[in-house]
Formats: C-alpha cells, structure tokens, sequence
C-alpha cells in the first residue's frame, strides 16, 4: 500500500453525485474589520476576567465572615457560608472560561486549517524493519530453540500467580469457621440462640416487653437482650442479623405461624430474604409489610410468605414465648439462616 | 509565550537544535529542548487542527470532571478518615450528638459541618462523580449515533465502555465511604449480591467484609479501592483513549472541502487550547455552583449507618438505578439444585445483565464490521439518519435502560404521580421486553423517512411553504432548489450494498467456508442495508430537474409573473 | 425584608437566651408551618371539660356526619360481603376522633381510598363534641394534652439535648421505613403511601402514633413510651428548624432526583455552553483591508 493519503483503504465514493465544492471562501467576523468591534470585544473579556477576580475575593470574604460549626449563618433558610462560597468559586471560574472562550471566539485568528490524515496503520518498510528486528532479537535469545529454558519459565512465572491468590487468603476467615452457636456467630447463628430464652427488647432503648403492653395493631422494632452491651465488630454482626419486628394482630386474624405467637403477637426476622434491607413497612390492616429496597411484600399473618415483589423466601420467624416474669422471649434462635439466600444455605 | 518551530531542528537525532536569536525565552526553549528533545513533539502537535463542533466537547466534559473529581477528592482525603472504628458523635451537629458511630461517619460530619468549604467540597465531588459517568454516556451516545467507533477506532471505544464500567464503580464504592444509613444499605445490598453468586459467594462476603457483614474492615478497603487503584486504573486508559485521539486525529462531519483525507477545523495553539482550557473553567464553575445550591447527600439527615434501621427511598446513586430496577421487578425466583441454592432473582439482575450490557457495548463495532465487512479506515461522520438499523439499535439499549432506570425508581414514582407500586411493576416486567422492540422499529423507520426527505430535497427542492395555484386551479406547493454546499453535504455518504453469501462464492462458484455463519451475516446485512434509501445518482438528480424544468411549460411563466420550478432549477448545476 | 439571618441555625445546648424564647421560636415555626390560623386547638383540648352536654352535641353531629358508615351507635357497618364498610369506633378513643376530623381525613367522600388530608369541614368546638361522644362509647386514649408532646420547660439544655438525639433514634429506627428519614412520606403497597409528616402538628403526630390511622400501625404507650414519643416529636421539629445546610433540598426525590438534577441542570447546562463554545460567531460581508489578497481557505499542514 502506498504512503499517498488516498490509499484504497478509504471510502472512494463519497464525491458522488455532486462535486465537492472544496472549503467556502473565508468570511470576516466584525471584530477582525472594524477596529471598534475589536476593542469592545477585548474589553468584554477583560472585564470577565476582572469580574471573576472580584469574585474570588468574594470567595475569601465569605471563608471567613459565614460561620460554621454549631451555628450557621443562613442566607434565605440556607447555610449561607456553603452556598457563598459555591457561588462565589462558580462564578469566578465562570468568568474566566467564559473570558478565555470570548477571546478564542472573537479576537483569535478564525481561519480554519486543512490538515491531512494518514493511514493507522504502519508504512510497509517500517513493518518489514520491525519484523525484522523481532525476528532477529528472538533469534539471539534462542527461545524458539531453547524449548526447555523457555517452558521451564513460563511454567515457574505461571506459578508466581499461587502467592499472589494465597497472599488474599488473610483478607477473611471462611463462612464456616465463624458458625458458632453459643456467640451467635456465623451465617446460621444469631444473637437469639446463645442462651434459652432471650427476651426481646425494643430497639434504642433496650427495653423489654410484656404481651399486656401492646395492643392490636402495634408494630415494635425489637432486637435480642444483650444486644447493647457488644460493641465495635460484634455489635455490628450481631444488628445485621438479630433485629426482628414484633406485631400485634387479632388472633383469629393469623392464618399460619400462629403457633409461635404469643397473645396474637407474632416476631419475624427484620432482614429482608432478597438482599438483606431491614423492613418494618408494615400496614396493620392488611399485615403486609414491604422492603423499602425492591418492594418485596410479605404477609405477616400467613407466616410472612411472598404476596408480591423479587423476595422468594418468606421472613425467618422467631418462636415467642413468655419467661416466668412475664416478659416476651424467643424460645430459640430462628430456624433457618436469615436474610439473602447464599449457595449452600440448604445444606 | 510562543515558541518559534521554525528555529527548532527537524528530528532530534542529529545535530543539537540551535536558536538564531538567543532571547531569554528562547533560551528556556533551548535549554528543554536540548534535554528534551521537545521541539519535535511539539512542532507535530502545537498547531495540530481539531473539528468544531458542539458534539466534539461532549467527552471534554468528562475530562474536565475527572479533573474536578481529582482536587475536591484530594481536599476531602485531608480530613476524611477510613476507619470503621466505633466513637461517639460529639461535633456541632447536635441531633446527632452521643450517637455511637463509625470514624468514617464522624469525619464525614466533621468535614460538613466543622470544616469551611468542606460541605462544599463534598457536594462537589458528588455532583462532579455524577456528572463524569453521566457525560460518560452522553459521550458514547454521540460516538456510536455518528459512527465514529469504525476503524480505526474500535480499541478506543472499548477503552471508552471499560472507562464507563470503572467510573461506576469507583462511583459506588465512593458513595459507599460516609458510612451512613443509605451507603450502608447499599453495601448491604452488595453483600447480599455476591452471597448470591454461585458457588464461591459466601467465600466472596466473608473475604471481602472480613468475616460476617458488616465487619470493620469494609470501609478501608473500599477507601483503597476509591482513591489509589481505580483512579489509577481510570487514569491509564484516559492517557490512552486521549494518546490514539491525537493519533487517530478527530472524525469529522462532511461537507464541502471535508473529506476522508483531510481535518479541517482550528489549530490546538491557540484555538483550541483556549476552548479546551476554557471549557475547564466553565465544567468546574457549573459544578461549583452546583455545589453551592444543590444539596446532594445530606448524611447527618440519614444518620449513622446501622443495619437495624433503613428509610423509605432507598435507591443508589442514579448510574447504578438500572440494575437495581431489575432486581425490584424481577420475580422471586430461585432454585435449589442438589441442595444448593440459586438465586435467579438477584443473579440475573445485578450480576449477568451488567456484564451482559458491557460486553455487548465493548462488541457493537465488531459486529458492525462483521456485517458489513468494511475493512476501510473511516474518517467522516455519519448522519444517525444515515445507518437507521444502527441508531434503532442504541434506541432500543437506550430504551431498555431507561424502562429499567425507571423501575429503580417505582417508590418515587409512585408516591409523585399516585400509582400503586405494583401495577408500575407489572407494567415494567412487560414494558423492559416489548418497550425496546417497540423503539427499536420506530427508531428505524423513523431514519428511513428522514433519508427519503433528505432525498426529496436532493431531487426537487426544498419546500417554500409558497402554494401556488395553476390556470386550471390545481394547487401545488414550489419547491426550490437547495444550494449547492447543502447538497453536496447531503450526498457526502456511500452508497450501501447487501451482503449476499453468493458474492463469496470463488470463480468456480464453490460457497466459501462457513456459510451458515454467512446466510445470518446476509440476514443482517439486509436487516442493516436494505430498506435504506440511497443517495440520488447523479443521472437521477439530471433527470429530476430536467422534469422539474419540463414542467414548467405547463405552468405559464408570463401569466403568473413568478419564476417557476423549472426555472429555478436551471441554476444549480453549474 | 432581611435575607441574611446570623445564628438563625442555632440549636439549643450553647443558648444564651432565655428558654421560653426557643419555645415562642419553635412554636412560630410550627404554627406558620399548620393549617390552623384562627385557635389554637391544643389550647382548647387542655381547658375543654367533657359534659354530658358536649357528648349529646356530638351524638347529634355523629348521626348526621358519620353514623352512615361508621354506624348510629359507632359500632361500625360491614358490607354484604362481610368487609368492613366502615370499622366500628367504640374503642378508638377520642384521641383517634380528634386526629382524623382535626386533620380533614374523616369525613370521606367514599370509603376504600386512603383518606388523605385536607381542611377540617367541624369547628374546633365540634371536633371536640364528636370526640367527647365517641369517647363515651368505650374506651380509647384521650386528647394528650400539650405537656405530653411538648419537652418541660425544666429540662436542662443537656437533658433536652439527649432528648432529641433518643428521639432522633427511635425516628430513625420506627419511622423513617415509612415516612423516609426527611419526614417526607414514602410509597406503601398497591397505591397506599405513607404521608409527609413535614409541617403536621405535634398534636397530631403524637395522635398518629398513640392510634395508628388507617394502615399505620400503632405506637401504643405501651409499645413507645410517652416520653419516647415526645422526644420523637422534638427532634422533628428541632430538625425542621434547621437551616438546609447544603442549599436546597431536593425533599422525597432521593438519589433517583439527584440523578435527574445531575441531567438535567449539570449535563443540560454543560452541553449548552458546548454549543455556545462551537457555534459560529457572526460574520460581516466587509473584508479586511490588509488580508484580502491573503490565500483565505487556510494553509495546509
């Protein structure tokens, strides 16, 4: 193939059926004939670059006259030092790329330039070199002759893969290594199977409940007693898979599950079975309740099974019970894994 | 400063370049030259011309943003702190005062509320990461309707898809770091995802949490991810994708003295070195001012994350909306196969269909190519009307993903415009089918009139609006001739020819290989050619404003004291 | 009018200003924010004293506004089908009755729906008869009064700092499910949603909680304690009292309107400055003097 830019490696037909005319002759814009034009024009720019010097001072005036902190200056109902100092920053930077483009438009030379293309692709003596040298340098190394050397290498930097995999094997301990039924720990284990009877407290405040407290229709966000006494790491793995919600509905009203209920008061497992988002969306007439997330709707009243949405397994529900004071317990842990589905769930 | 190219040497190779006058900028040029070898580089590129156009600036935008991105993030990394080590809140935000929360949080709330500019900064960043993925788009939008992904520029096009793909990750993961209660739900949903994954997908959670979710180590790892090796990664290919533009040169638009061969716009010194530097200025002042005004996640409303709580709205940044609608309208489904679990629901939504898109993304311009079997370097670009089957076919991605954007969406919408949840869901599950058919058909008819338009323009004028009125009453609307630069920008196209597998057939009429392969490749082809109107032949044109000319005895030119159609002809072609 | 406000943003632990002064500012913002201009209804729920008299005006009001669905003697009206056509009040309490007409919801045009909120068609009096009567049917939580839902003018500014921020929890924990972590409201299945609770009246949010209106469960005393309850109602109205720090909220739109604004203003505002960048300027058939012989279609590179 030729060096010439008309190669047959591009379209030839496009000159068809009309000539092409060639560039259109150059036209002047005011600002290059009329001297006047010129300078009004230079002195717009200018004074975009003034305005935005002005801006930044304002921009530094604003630092440090709005407060921060515990009490804001607002401006209209905003925070008057964040929506200054937006303002004030914009608009400087506004101006000068406003300024820099009304000289590029009006005051630079506009003339357009043709440039011609070449071809991607490498002139055939520059390949025939580089084949060349390539073939030479492989030839010198002896790697096509040398097939011991060569596989041997391969083969022991292939390898070199292995620490690079068994150096991530630190970054966590394995799922099953971390079941562990007395701390609750694990996929399978929650904070409600590390002693007989937890009793079940409302969330925040730790409180716990008797089933003469709630009346039809009350929802409570509860989680496992013991729950406020972990911290760091444990406190966290243990909110992710204890919280349950505790609802009151009329006895005759539940049509499955009834028989972990306590007083018409069911608990099921607060973490969505898709992806794991905590749901309390809960309607006390129909005892749905649905996952903010993907709007997952379970019915709590038939044992949480799916009525609508992504979710296939219903809520894990939580046995109640009563303890000799009285107050509401879980009479064991839930009896399968809570929240999203994993590979070897069932086994 | 300027540098004069004409007192620099050729090639660096040889004698040392030397200037004539050794003035004290000259001297500077002398000096990093002379290191350097700069004046060759820079004599190829200074006055390297650039194309015009409003669409060229579309992927300036994400630069610019990329920049922005790059100094608020550094701002934000002075006092950000990427730990998830449990301390009780006790800044100036009071509501949240004697809440026990991560580092990451508190100094989020920190940086918001103790530090001036810093809420500022981080709306920024936001609006900016916002902004980058959605030009992103913009960009590739622009690229594919035009054609501008042939070759020579497949490879940067699929640099361009695994930008894309790395933004939005380095978008989620940067989302993910204040730690408060809707990044958390959003990690906790990702947890969910790879727990989901066939086989290895606990393995995956445990691994990268550290254990069991929510762990303490999530927010460190994803803070390395968010600002060494993604932006590093980021970085690389955009050195690249900017390195073959240059290389490649820009596509342009055709028109009179604009050809395959040549570029025709200003030159970099100084033309576009100001509208590029400019536009700078201008990218980072609007999401300056974006960022002043427009409040963009307020994390001291959401609070701490805490895996216990969750609030309506939970929806993620708007790029990751469309996986996330997929798995709100999937059904529940889900199989145990010899005892393990298969999470259909969630596996095909957020773990096939992204990849699914990227890699028919990263494939549009081969198998553009292979249909075509165009083996032509091309330079000029073309209309979208102008390849009706590939337009319809972004149409109908496009289509696809804004049904599912809006299914990430069905909370909001339903609340603002009074729908249930449910219907827009079941509409969706049928719409994200048919909605893409639908376009892409429209879409494709839809080019196929506007080529017959250009066409009829091409052959009888454009229509004045004029209705004039024969002796015998009979009323016709003039048409005029376009000017020529118009109809030469018209008909600057090729003309298309349907692949046909008999074509591949050697001179003694054996098929070639492969010709299963070849009937869809033909299928295709027609599928892509067939239906398009071609330009006029140049005997057609000759033919049509000799008609033009011979109708217009008919209409008494004397009588009705106007030129007629004919005579308007007569000049266009000189 | 003055724009700049130094310190309107000021929150409690650090004010100098007397206590009843954040009172008189809270209780302006609340009452600009209500629907209710002319009375005060908490006022009158304090100092109205039921009598026998105020129950018999309300039986009368109840047999004209209500007692076609809700029953002459409130014990409610079931369908053919056996639904509820309209529940049985016997055991809502007054709390309840006070709640749903103070807020415009009862009466109906129709049952099915969800009843929305709009102007209340009772005068404040008459809300009170209705309730009075309804209360007398059974038993059901009473009016609170204001102490219930409003924090002790002696708590110190620690103790009302600590207040807000447990309340704050037990909104971030009971509520925001629903009703999203602005207050803003949120969708709920087939149609249903759940309403802003931004500018309602502490009365009646604390009313929402103790009876559970409509599909909304209920946060009975004994589910969320009084306390609790009133600590809920504090952080929202110290929250709504806040200025929007970052500028101006984008309310319910969540993420999914943030992306639309990123469109909308941010790449719409870009790509028309693109286009001002490329577009041509304007140009004058005149010629310049000195360059009109130069070669004018451009050099070549």
């Amino acid at each position: 193939m030729s060096d010439h830019p008309t190669g047959d490696h591009l379209p030839a037909t496009v000159e068809e059926p009309i000539a092409n005319p060639g560039l259109p002759a150059h036209t002047w814009r005011p600002t290059d004939v009329d001297p006047k034009a010129e300078r009004r024009a230079e002195r717009q720019v200018a004074s975009l670059f003034g305005a935005s010097a002005v801006f930044t001072v304002l921009f530094a005036v604003s630092y440090f006259t709005f407060e921060v902190g515990e009490n804001w200056d607002t401006f209209m109902g905003l925070g008057a030092s964040n929506v200054f100092l937006g303002l004030t920053l914009g608009l400087a930077l506004l101006c000068i790329g406003a300024g820099i483009i009304q000289w590029a438009r009006k005051l630079m030379a506009d003339e357009e330039l043709v440039e011609y293309r070449h071809p991607a692709r490498s002139s055939d003596e520059d390949r025939e070199g580089t084949l060349q040298a390539l073939s030479a340098g492989l030839e010198e190394s002896g790697i096509g002759r040398r097939p011991l050397i060569r596989n041997s290498l391969l083969g022991a930097v292939g390898l070199l893969g292995v620490p690079a995999i068994v150096l991530l094997r630190d970054l966590g301990p394995l799922p099953q290594d971390t079941a562990n039924a007395a701390t609750g720990g694990g996929l399978r284990h929650t904070l409600w199977g590390v002693r007989p009877n937890v009793r079940v407290v409302r969330d925040v405040v730790g409180t716990p409940i008797r089933p003469s407290d709630l009346i039809i229709g009350d929802l409570v966000n509860a989680v496992p007693d013991g729950l406020f006494d972990l911290h760091g790491r444990e406190l966290q793995v243990a909110k992710s898979k204890g919280p349950v919600i505790v609802v009151k509905m009329e006895p005759r009203e539940i049509k499955s599950g009834g028989n972990w209920a306590v007083e018409g008061i069911l608990a099921f497992s607060k973490i969505c079975t898709h992806v794991g988002c905590p749901i309390s969306l809960y309607e006390r007439t129909t005892h749905h309740v649905l996952c903010p997330c993907h709007q997952s709707t379970f019915d709590l009243a038939d044992s949480a099974k799916v009525v609508f949405g992504p979710a296939h397994r219903p809520l894990p529900q939580l046995p109640l019970g009563v303890d000799e004071e009285g107050f509401l317990v879980a009479t064991s842990d839930f009896t399968e894994p809570v929240g999203p589905s994993f590979w070897e769930r069932e086994r | 400063m300027s540098i004069d190219t004409s007192k620099v040497a050729d090639s660096n190779r040889g004698t040392a370049a030397t200037t004539a006058k050794p003035a004290k900028v000259g001297a500077v040029a002398n000096w990093a030259d002379e290191r350097l070898g700069l004046g060759t580089a820079m004599k190829k590129n200074l006055r390297k011309v650039f194309p015009d156009h409003w669409s060229f600036m579309l992927g300036e935008i994400a630069l610019w943003s990329f920049v922005v991105l790059l100094l608020t993030g550094v701002f934000l990394t002075l006092w950000f702190v990427p730990s998830m080590g449990e301390i009780e809140y006790h800044g100036s935000y009071d509501p949240l005062r004697g809440v026990g929360m991560s580092e990451a949080m508190a100094s989020t709330l920190h940086l918001s509320f103790d530090v001036r500019g810093g809420l500022l900064m981080r709306q920024m960043h936001h609006w900016a990461a916002m902004i980058f993925i959605a030009s992103m788009m913009v960009h590739m939008m622009r690229v594919y309707f035009t054609g501008a992904f042939r070759k020579p520029r497949e490879l940067n096009w699929v640099i361009g898809c695994l930008l894309l793909f790395l933004g939005t990750v380095e978008g989620f993961t940067g989302y993910s770091l204040p730690d408060d209660l809707l990044s958390g739900t959003g990690v906790r949903a990702a947890d969910g995802f790879m727990k989901a994954s066939p086989v290895v997908g606990s393995y995956m959670s445990f691994f990268l949490f550290g254990g069991e979710f929510p762990g303490e180590s999530i927010i460190p790892r994803l803070y390395t991810i968010h600002v060494l090796l993604i932006p590093g990664l980021i970085l690389a290919l955009i050195a690249a994708h900017m390195l073959l533009l240059v290389y490649h040169k820009h596509t342009q638009w055709p028109g009179p003295g604009r050809t395959e061969e040549n570029v025709v716009g200003y030159p970099m010194l100084p033309v576009y070195m100001a509208k590029a530097g400019g536009f700078f200025f201008i990218v980072f002042g609007v999401i300056a001012v974006m960022g002043g005004l427009l409040t963009l996640n307020p994390v001291w409303k959401f609070g701490p994350y805490d895996p216990t709580k969750v609030t309506a709205g939970s929806q993620p940044d708007w790029y990751m909306g469309w996986p996330d609608g997929l798995l709100r309208i999937i059904p529940g489904w889900e199989s145990v196969i010899f005892g393990y679990t298969i999470s259909w629901n969630i596996l095909l939504p957020v773990l096939v269909m992204p990849i699914v898109m990227l890699i028919v993304l990263i494939l549009l311009p081969f198998i553009e190519a292979w249909i075509t079997g165009d083996k032509r370097e091309h330079h000029l670009l073309q209309r979208p009307r102008n390849a009706p089957t590939r337009t319809a076919v972004m149409v109908a991605l496009m289509t696809f993903y804004g049904l599912s954007w809006i299914a990430g969406g069905n909370d909001i919408i339903a609340i603002k415009l009074h729908l249930s949840i449910n219907q827009i869901t079941y509409f969706l599950r049928g719409a994200v089918f048919i909605g893409p058919i639908i376009a892409f058909i429209i879409t494709r008819r839809w080019c196929i009139s506007l080529q017959r338009h250009d066409r009829e323009k091409l052959l009888h004028g454009y229509e004045t609006g004029i209705i004039m009125r024969s002796p015998e009453g009979a009323y016709s609307e003039r048409h005029l001739p376009i000017s020529d630069t118009a109809a030469y920008t018209l008909t600057a196209r090729e003309r298309e020819t349907v692949y046909s597998p008999e074509s591949d057939t050697d001179a003694n009429g054996v098929a070639a290989p492969g010709t299963r392969l070849n009937r869809l490749r033909s299928r295709l082809s027609t599928l892509m050619y067939a239906d398009n109107v071609q330009k006029p032949t140049a005997a057609e044109i000759e033919e049509a404003h000799h008609h033009a000319e011979h109708d217009a005895p008919a209409l008494p030119a004397g009588k009705s004291g106007h030129g007629t159609n004919g005579e308007d002809f007569k000049g266009i072609h000189h | 009018m003055r724009f700049l406000n130094r310190s309107a943003g000021r929150i409690s632990r650090h004010r100098r200003a007397p206590l009843a002064g954040v009172l008189v500012l809270m209780f302006g913002l609340l009452m600009t924010g209500g629907l209710y201009s002319a009375f005060s209804p908490n006022a009158q729920a304090e100092t109205a004293v039921t009598s026998a008299e105020d129950i018999q005006k309300g039986k009368e009001l109840f047999l004209v506004g209500c007692a076609f669905c809700h029953g002459k003697n409130g014990e409610g009206v079931l369908t053919q089908r056996g639904t509820q056509y309209g529940p049985a009040l016997t055991d809502v309490g007054a709390a309840s009755v006070h709640f749903q007409v103070d807020t415009g919801r009862m009466p109906m045009a129709q049952p099915g729906q969800q009843a929305i909120r709009k102007p209340s068609v009772y005068s404040d009096e008459e809300i009170l008869q209705l309730a009075a009567f309804v209360d007398s049917l059974g038993t059901g939580p009473a009016i609170p009064s204001e102490q219930a839902y409003t924090l002790p003018d002696d708590m110190t500014d620690d103790e009302r700092q600590e207040a807000i921020t447990r309340g704050g929890q037990i909104f971030l924990t009971n509520c925001t499910a629903c009703h999203n972590f602005d207050g803003s409201g949120g969708a709920m299945p087939r149609g249903g949603f759940a309403p802003t609770i931004r500018g309602v009246d502490p009365i009646h949010i604390y009313e929402a909680l103790l009876t559970g209106p409509q599909s909304m469960p209920s946060f009975s005393d004994g589910n969320l304690t009084p306390d609790e309850k009133r600590d809920v109602i504090a952080y929202l109205q110290n929250t709504e009292s806040k200025p929007n720090y970052g500028g101006f909220g984008l309310g319910a739109g969540g993420p999914g309107g943030r992306g639309g604004l990123c469109w909308g203003v941010g790449i719409g505002a870009l790509v028309g400055f693109a286009i001002w960048i490329a577009a041509h300027t304007t140009r004058t058939n005149r010629t310049k003097p000195a360059a009109a012989g130069t070669d004018q279609t451009g050099a070549s590179a």
